[in-house]
């Protein structure tokens, strides 16, 4: 069993904030993604969302902008490490994900690099 | 006469508190030795009391009489004398006389300190348990056989091997230090918490039993309630989690003792006084920042404390499961996780996700599953309910898995 790192990006134009009803919403929907991966035992760390407000990118020189936000115009807001055989094992739980199917974002799916398979 | 172990049962409060005082004087290396005087001086209460009829005052003359065979097998024994001697915290100048305190105070302060020194990560869980169960409930080595579905032989192995362990790692009898308190509470809340389930689940035909397992779970947590060290809301969330199961004893078996399921029980079998103290202890609970497994799982007893299938009611207890799962996995939330998703997203959706799961050798993965596809899928609804008859254990769940095969031939 090898574990896989799910970082979760988003756009940077945000449309309309959601509504309470909206927000408990995509709030149960995501607790329901990760129930699923969890109550099947590959739920290697639950992680965490990443805040917007408080977050600062450090470049060399000593300069500190305010962040998530670089050139890309994409930022990441969450990730979770999995356990999964393969690739394609995590990849199956991403396909699920509601960043993906409703979120329109993307999940990058990375092998967690231990020292018995470093490539 | 009544055998030696009707009378810890009889007298178990009594016997509890004894044995908890000198276990706490003598230190964890003469544990027999406090065992053996609480029980002689039961022994002599039971024959003094059968001719000379009951004392005006039982427990004064239970406390003397435990008090004196304290102080002559100390006198006797100047071995065993020397060595407790330099335990005593009080200071022994002048005085020969060597004062057992058997006060309301000591006698609580005494079962707590017994109570994290039995719970020590040392010993295995169920050793824990029998120690408990053996010197701070009071129960007789044959009861907790009993209940535990073994013999005394293993039972008495048990015990004899984790005394000699605590012995070993010179556990002390006393409160954990602050900074230790919390991890130490962890172990000791865990123990109560299998103490508990014991009694909840347990095989055993003795129904009294099992339901004093329970109550004895519930009085030691709410000793640690009552103590302002140990009185934390994660303490206060077992508490309420119990309370909510216990409410449920007398409709959770038929007049002929067979299980009656969730849906079928009576409401008015419900003890309502407990489902109260539930919500009380649940609402200390919940003050700090830490939300413990047992608040979770106190959390999803309160919703079943309410009978009706509301949609509101599933989902919260879908949410709640959701993350029950992510702070600690087990199979059996896992079922129950899937169970609450096909009341909350319907049968089909629980399907895809209980196809998911493949807890192969678990009877209740398929027993759910036969749940789930009954009425969409009547034929593979019976195949898994006969999975889970083949691979079933006890007679109970056969029992039950078996009525459901026959309403679908």
């Amino acid at each position: 069993m090898k574990e896989f790192v799910l970082i979760f990006r988003t756009s940077s134009t945000p449309a309309a904030p959601p509504t309470p009803e909206q927000a408990e919403q995509m709030m149960s929907g995501w607790m329901n993604w990760m129930g699923s991966i969890a109550a099947q035992n590959k739920m290697a760390n639950s992680g965490s969302r990443l805040g917007i407000a408080d977050s600062k990118v450090v470049k060399p020189g000593n300069v500190v902008t305010n962040g998530p936000f670089t050139e890309i115009k994409e930022f990441i807001n969450g990730f979770i490490i999995v356990k999964a055989d393969s690739v394609d094992e995590a990849v199956e739980f991403a396909k699920t994900c509601p960043m993906v199917t409703g979120g329109g974002g993307n999940v990058e799916v990375r092998p967690a690099v231990s020292p018995e398979n470093n490539n | 006469m009544a055998s030696e172990e009707l009378i810890p049962h009889l007298f178990r409060t009594e016997f509890t508190k004894i044995t908890a005082v000198l276990c706490k004087l003598f230190g964890i290396e003469h544990i027999e030795a406090a065992e053996d005087i609480a029980s002689e001086t039961f022994l002599s209460a039971l024959e003094t009391w059968s001719y000379k009829g009951v004392p005006p005052n039982p427990v004064a003359w239970l406390y003397t009489v435990a008090k004196n065979k304290a102080k002559n097998l100390m006198a006797r024994n100047q071995t065993f004398n020397k060595k407790i001697e330099p335990q005593l915290k009080r200071s022994l100048a002048n005085s020969e006389e060597i004062e057992i305190d058997l006060s309301e105070k000591n006698i609580t302060d005494s079962q707590l300190q017994m109570l994290f020194a039995i719970c020590h990560p040392s010993i295995p869980a169920e050793a824990q348990i029998g120690l408990a169960l053996r010197i701070l409930c009071g129960f007789g080595i044959e009861e907790i056989a009993n209940a535990f579905l073994t013999n005394k032989e293993t039972i008495n192995k048990r015990l004899y091997r984790a005394k000699e362990k605590l012995h070993q790692e010179n556990v002390q009898i006393e409160f954990p230090s602050e900074n230790e308190i919390s991890k130490r509470l962890e172990t000791v809340l865990t123990t109560l918490y299998l103490l508990f389930n014991e009694g909840y689940y347990s095989e055993s035909e003795d129904a009294v039993l099992r339901e004093d397992f329970c109550v004895e779970a519930m009085r030691l947590c709410y000793l640690l309630i009552e103590n302002t060290a140990t009185n934390q809301p994660n303490v206060n969330a077992l508490l309420s989690l119990m309370c909510f199961h216990a409410s449920r004893f007398e409709a959770r078996k038929d007049t002929n003792g067979e299980p009656v399921l969730y849906e079928e029980q009576d409401e008015n079998l419900w003890n309502t006084e407990l489902i109260n103290k539930g919500i009380y202890f649940l609402n200390k609970a919940s003050t700090g920042n830490e939300v413990s497994k047992y608040h979770i799982e106190a959390s999803i007893a309160y919703w079943h404390t309410i009978k009706a299938d509301t949609k509101e009611k599933w989902e919260s207890i879908l949410q709640l499961y959701n993350r029950l799962l992510m702070i600690e996995y087990s199979p059996v939330v896992a079922l129950n996780r899937t169970f609450a998703l096909s009341k909350s997203k319907g049968k089909q959706a629980a399907i895809i996700e209980a196809e998911k799961l493949q807890l192969i050798n678990n009877h209740f993965y398929y027993a759910l599953l036969g749940e789930l596809y009954k009425g969409i899928d009547d034929a593979k609804a019976k195949c898994n309910f006969e999975k889970a008859y083949a691979i079933a254990k006890t007679q109970t769940d056969k029992q039950t898995i078996l009525k459901n095969i026959n309403a679908l031939q």
